[in-house]
C-alpha cells in the first residue's frame, strides 16, 4: 500500500489559491461578485491537498484541447 | 461562460491563416525584393503576448518559422491573426446552451438505442451508444457497466507474469473462487477444500484464510492442509445455513467490487482491465501507475480526484461515445455541458433533479417536467418570473432577449 497524490493523475489540473489583491483584481476584471464564481468544496480531494478554505478563489490551469491552456476559477465553498 | 480559450475561435482557423498568409506575402512582395526575413527569436517576442490562446499561437509560431517573413509581413500576418480570431470568438449573450443542446441532440437520434460493445478487450461488456451518454448527463451514481483500466509502473508494465500476479492481488475473491464449499449436517460443520493452484495463485494460505474467516463470523476455524473445517457459535441448522452465506460474502483477497480482471497488451506494455471500479483502493497498490489509471465512474473521480477531474472525465466520456458511434461533436459543445454540471462543486444532473431543476424562471421550470408542481410551489410563494430567459417570453408570447430581440429602441426627446 502507498499513498497517492491525487495532484500526480494526469486528469487534475494545477490549483492555486490566489492572493486576496488577485480575487479583486479578478472580480473587477468581469464585473461579477465572488457568488457569481463557479463553486468547489472544500472538501475536495485537491482542496485538501492544497489547504484551500471556504472563501478562497483558487485558479485552475486547465490543459484545453482547443486553445492550449486555459485559466479558470472557483470559488471554494462549504 | 465566456472563455478567450474556449471560443469558436480555432475552427477552420488553419484554412483561414495560411489564406492570410499567403495574400500578406503577395501583396508585400510586390512592393519590395525580399527584404531581410525575421529571425526566429524576433518571432518568438513578437508571438509571445498576443491575445491569443496558446494553441493558436504555437501553431503560428510554427509557420511562420516555415515561410520565413520580413519584418513588415510578419505585423501584418500577427494583425490579420488576431483579427480572425477577434472574428470568431463567440459574442457576449449568444444562446450558446441551445446551440450547444442542438449540436449533441441532433446526432444523438441517430445513435443506436441498444448497444452492448465488447470495448476492445475480450468479454468485458460496456455500455455505450445513447445509453451511455444518457448516463453521463444524468449523472449516474454507478454506471451500468463500471470498468476501470488500469496502467501500471515500468517495471511492471513489461513483465507479463508480474502484471498478471499484481492483477490477482487486485481481483476479489471469495471463498468459492479457491475452493469447494461443503455442509455436513451430522456433524454440525462447514467443510472447505481448497484448490492448491487457485490459493497459490492469489498467494493466500488456508491460515490466512482461517483467520479471515474467524475474525469476520467468529466462527471456530480449524486448518489442516488445504482442508478448513468450521464449526458454527450457534448450533442450529438456520445458524449453520446463515453462516454458509456469510462466508460466501467474505472478500480474502482483493479489492471488493473488482469482479474480474484481463491483462491486454497495448502498446508494449500490459494494461489490466476491471470490471467494477474501485478507484481509491486501487490507486494505492504498489505497482499501479495511479497517474494514468482511469474509470468510467464519473461520480467516483469526482469523489476521489476531484471536482476539476470529474470535469475532464465527463468531457472525455461524452467524446468518446459519440466518436465509438462515428458521429464528430465539437468538443466545445461538450466542455459546456460539463461547465454546467460541475458548476456547483459536485457533479449534478442536466434535468429536473439538477441543471434544468435550477432555472429562476418558473415558467421555464414548469414547461420542462412536472408542471403543475411547479406551477403549484410558485402560487403558494409568489413568485416573480422576471421573463429574462427564452422559454418563458416563448411562452407568453414576446420577442426572446437574443439577437434582434436583445435590442431595445428609446426615444430620447430633444431639449
Amino acid at each position: 500500500m502507498k499513498k497517492f497524490n491525487v495532484r500526480d493523475h494526469e486528469i487534475v489540473p494545477e490549483h492555486v489559491i490566489i492572493s486576496k489583491k488577485d480575487v479583486e483584481a479578478l472580480l473587477v476584471k468581469y464585473s461579477i461578485t465572488k457568488e457569481q464564481l463557479p463553486k468547489i468544496k472544500s472538501a475536495d480531494p485537491v482542496c485538501k491537498e492544497i489547504d484551500a478554505k471556504s472563501g478562497d478563489v483558487v485558479k485552475i490551469t486547465r490543459n484545453s484541447p482547443t486553445a492550449g491552456k486555459s485559466i479558470a476559477y472557483r470559488l471554494v465553498v462549504g | 461562460m465566456v472563455k478567450k480559450g474556449n471560443s469558436k475561435a480555432s475552427v477552420g482557423k488553419t484554412a483561414k491563416k495560411s489564406k492570410d498568409i499567403k495574400r500578406a506575402k503577395t501583396t508585400k512582395n510586390v512592393k519590395k525584393e525580399r527584404a531581410s526575413a525575421v529571425t526566429p527569436q524576433s518571432i518568438d517576442s513578437k508571438l509571445k503576448d498576443l491575445p491569443l490562446p496558446p494553441s493558436i499561437i504555437e501553431e503560428l509560431k510554427e509557420c511562420l518559422n516555415k515561410v520565413k517573413p520580413t519584418g513588415a509581413q510578419l505585423e501584418h500576418i500577427i494583425q490579420m491573426s488576431v483579427e480572425a480570431y477577434e472574428k470568431a470568438k463567440v459574442e457576449p449573450c449568444e444562446a450558446v446552451g441551445i446551440v450547444a443542446a442542438q449540436s449533441i441532440g441532433e446526432p444523438g437520434t441517430q445513435m443506436t438505442m441498444r448497444t452492448f460493445h465488447y470495448a476492445g478487450v475480450a468479454e468485458i461488456n460496456v455500455t455505450l451508444g445513447l445509453p451511455r451518454l444518457i448516463e453521463i448527463v444524468d449523472a449516474r451514481k454507478i454506471p451500468s457497466t463500471p470498468i476501470m483500466r488500469i496502467k501500471l509502473e515500468p517495471e511492471y508494465a513489461r513483465d507479463r507474469d508480474k502484471a498478471r500476479a499484481l492483477g490477482w492481488g487486485i481481483e476479489q475473491s471469495n471463498i468459492i473462487d479457491i475452493g469447494s464449499m461443503s455442509v455436513d449436517m451430522v456433524k454440525m460443520q462447514i467443510v472447505i477444500e481448497l484448490d492448491e493452484k487457485m490459493t497459490s495463485r492469489r498467494n493466500i494460505t488456508a491460515e490466512e484464510i482461517a483467520q479471515k474467516i474467524n475474525a469476520e463470523t467468529k466462527a471456530e476455524v480449524q486448518a489442516e492442509g488445504l482442508k478448513l473445517t468450521i464449526n458454527p457459535v450457534q448450533h442450529s441448522y438456520r445458524g449453520l445455513l446463515r453462516l454458509v452465506d456469510d462466508i460466501k460474502g467474505i472478500t480474502l483477497k482483493g479489492v471488493k467490487g473488482i469482479r474480474r480482471i484481463i491483462i491486454r497488451k497495448e502498446n508494449e506494455e500490459y494494461v489490466l482491465y476491471t470490471e467494477g471500479s474501485a478507484l481509491k483502493k486501487v490507486l494505492q497498490f504498489v505497482g499501479v501507475d495511479g497517474s494514468r489509471t482511469k474509470t468510467n465512474n464519473i461520480n467516483e473521480i469526482a469523489e476521489v480526484l476531484g471536482i476539476e477531474a470529474a470535469r475532464n472525465a465527463i468531457i472525455s466520456e461524452a467524446m468518446d461515445t459519440l466518436r465509438e458511434q462515428g458521429l464528430e461533436v465539437d468538443i466545445r459543445h461538450i466542455m459546456l455541458v460539463a461547465d454546467m454540471v460541475t458548476a456547483g462543486g459536485s457533479v449534478k444532473q442536466i434535468g429536473r433533479h439538477g441543471v434544468a431543476g435550477e432555472k429562476a424562471s418558473v415558467l421555464s421550470r414548469a414547461a420542462f417536467e412536472v408542471t403543475v408542481n411547479h406551477l403549484l410551489d410558485a402560487s403558494i410563494k409568489g413568485q416573480v418570473d422576471e421573463l429574462s430567459g427564452v422559454t418563458e417570453n416563448v411562452i407568453v408570447g414576446q420577442p426572446i432577449q437574443l439577437g434582434t430581440g436583445d435590442v431595445e429602441l428609446m426615444y430620447k426627446a430633444k431639449e
